[in-house]
């Protein structure tokens, strides 16, 4: 048996996460060619490196098909419900930081805090006849936001990319997006919200709690554990 | 569905048949845009959502109020008593060891003869058959804050704005916290009413909330600026409501004395003394029932009046029995049509897991 590490597969993302082993003394690699996924992993007998969309990992964590994982906090907070029976985090690595965070348009001038939104979201479902949109794709999340602030009259509308643009499209008032320097929303003419900020996430290493090691692979996570930590 | 529950189930329902209702049936699949409209987003964290081509978005039925206010509300006989069984289904995010379906019995009176009378005989009705269980009984009344808002000495924009929040505590005491001036109005809101020109550096006119609606809320906010803090007396009072708790009849002591400075609460006090006369008369001892002022403001949002719970010892069990009056309920699904109306539900299988148990 082997010891499952599944990491993104492409981008940025996937650079930092080798540079990050990498500096732990775990050499990660694609081999074959560009356009085939799969991995060699060189400083440890008994891993194998698994390649994967980071969207996809905290679903392959929850059900044991990887042992170890690199995604979001935002996607494991987002699709793992009870996430901490389900997943540990090893070690947050420090690199794609990202806010999930309201933005209304800059022109509301009037909205700086949820309490504002609150109000508004009443005033406009009496004038425009339905429940103030906020588009976002992570539904779970901001619904507990919004929920635990006591903020009402306001739906939730699936957006899946460009969430910035749903206002100017006019299929949502405002929106629940993640962001890292803020210049996408400025560029959309929204603001974030005072008080708005639902999660900071970041890269983080997962284990999953899925499954019981065999011996051998026990061992090899603690020698993984010690130099991940280090 | 489980054979001892349903037999049970079957059985509950006989006695509701046997006090005069008569039984009915519910469709599973709901149409989901009349529980969204009612309970807003967080019914989808609640309900199991689905999607059909030909009429929308459908949901699981979550409970059997709304469809059956909705089917007397069509064609309904006056006065009118039902009863039902089947399944509801609710949606469990956290892990919480709750079921996801399970099966009510319910009792629904829709009757404008004497309130008092009708909470008394759901009451009386729904905790006959669990007497063996020796159930702790819980009491609360939504009109008395309901009232106690209204009566506040303040504009009808800051009491609409407390009554929306009635069932969300949190935002309630935020709220009432900025009008009496506890807490301070958010610096980005003092600057904005301050500037000479609120759009100053405003950006592009984008979606569909008009500048006219950013317009009107600042002019609101001026108002509420210029309007006088709700004063500290006032809200003393509404602190002293909501920790009344106590037996039947002591908590109804105190609500008196409360509302002699409370003037506001009067007939809401004067309605809860009648249900407990009515409760009195069929024969329930008043003094094993606690009453919470507060009872039914977090977790029961269509209740607007009487609510009641019937509570195991077993903490990590929800309760076995519950509910309460929805008045406004029938009024926002009526179309123009409305009548007061009480009922509850029983959960059978806890009825089993206790007998068991004991």
């Amino acid at each position: 048996m082997t010891l499952k590490l599944g990491v993104p597969s492409k981008g940025r993302l996937m650079e930092q996460t080798f540079e990050w082993f990498a500096a732990r003394g775990l050499k990660l690699s694609r081999t074959g060619s560009d356009r085939e996924y799969a991995g060699a992993i060189e400083g440890l007998q008994g891993m194998e490196l698994v390649l994967l969309s980071a969207g996809e990992i905290p679903r392959e964590l929850a059900a044991g098909r990887i042992d170890l994982g690199v995604t979001g906090t935002d996607l494991i907070r987002e699709k793992l419900p009870t996430w901490s029976d389900k997943v540990e985090a090893i070690a947050e690595m420090g690199f794609g930081h990202a806010d999930l965070i309201i933005a209304v348009p800059a022109l509301w001038v009037d909205v700086d805090t949820l309490d504002d939104l609150d109000a508004a979201a009443a005033a406009f479902r009496a004038r425009h006849g339905f429940r103030l949109r906020i588009a976002t794709k992570y539904h779970r999340l901001v619904r507990e936001f919004l929920r635990d602030n006591g903020v009402a009259d306001y739906q939730l509308v699936d957006s899946q990319g460009a969430t910035e643009g749903t206002v100017k499209n006019e299929t949502a008032e405002a929106v629940a997006d993640i962001t890292s320097t803020g210049d996408t929303l400025r560029a959309n003419h929204l603001k974030i919200l005072s008080d708005g900020l639902i999660l900071a996430s970041q890269a983080t290493l997962f284990q999953s709690k899925a499954n019981t090691l065999r011996a051998a692979d026990e061992k090899t996570l603690q020698a993984f554990r010690q130099m991940v930590n280090s | 569905m489980d054979r001892a529950i349903r037999l049970r189930a079957e059985a509950l329902k006989a006695h509701f048949e046997a006090a005069g209702a008569q039984a009915i049936e519910t469709s599973i699949l709901q149409p989901a845009e009349v529980l969204l409209d009612l309970y807003g987003e967080d019914i989808r964290a609640r309900a199991y959502v689905t999607q059909d081509p030909l009429r929308g978005e459908q949901m699981l039925r979550p409970d059997f109020t709304v469809p059956v206010v909705q089917m007397h509300m069509a064609d309904g006989a006056e006065p009118a008593r039902y009863t039902y069984a089947g399944e509801v289904f609710r949606r469990q995010e956290q892990a919480t060891g709750r079921a996801s379906e399970y099966v009510q019995v319910g009792y629904e009176v829709f009757d404008r003869a004497t309130p008092a009378a009708a909470d008394a005989e759901v009451f009386a009705l729904i905790s006959a058959p669990l007497a063996p269980l020796r159930l702790r009984a819980v009491m609360g009344d939504v009109g008395l804050l309901i009232a106690a808002v209204d009566g506040l000495d303040t504009t009808d924009a800051r009491k609409q704005a407390l009554r929306r929040h009635i069932w969300r505590p949190k935002r309630f005491r935020a709220l009432l916290d900025r009008y009496s001036g506890t807490s301070p109005i958010p610096e980005t809101r003092a600057a904005l009413l301050a500037s000479a020109d609120p759009f100053a550096g405003a950006g592009l006119e984008i979606g569909l909330r008009s500048r006219a609606e950013i317009e009107d809320r600042i002019d609101a906010l001026r108002a509420d600026q210029k309007a006088a803090p709700i004063v500290a007396r006032d809200v003393a009072q509404i602190n002293r409501l909501l920790s009344i708790k106590g037996t039947l009849p002591h908590a109804l002591t105190a609500l008196t004395e409360l509302s002699k400075d409370l003037t506001a609460i009067k007939p809401a006090v004067a309605r809860i003394q009648e249900r407990a006369q009515a409760m009195a008369s069929r024969g329930i001892n008043l003094d094993e029932i606690e009453f919470e002022a507060g009872y039914g403001r977090s977790s029961m949002e269509y209740y607007d009046g009487f609510v009641f719970g019937l509570y195991s010892d077993d903490a990590k069990l929800p309760p076995v029995a519950t509910g309460g009056r929805y008045d406004a309920l029938t009024r926002v699904l009526g179309q123009g049509a409305e009548i007061p109306a009480v009922g509850g539900v029983i959960r059978p299988e806890l009825v089993i897991a206790l007998e068991a148990k004991a």
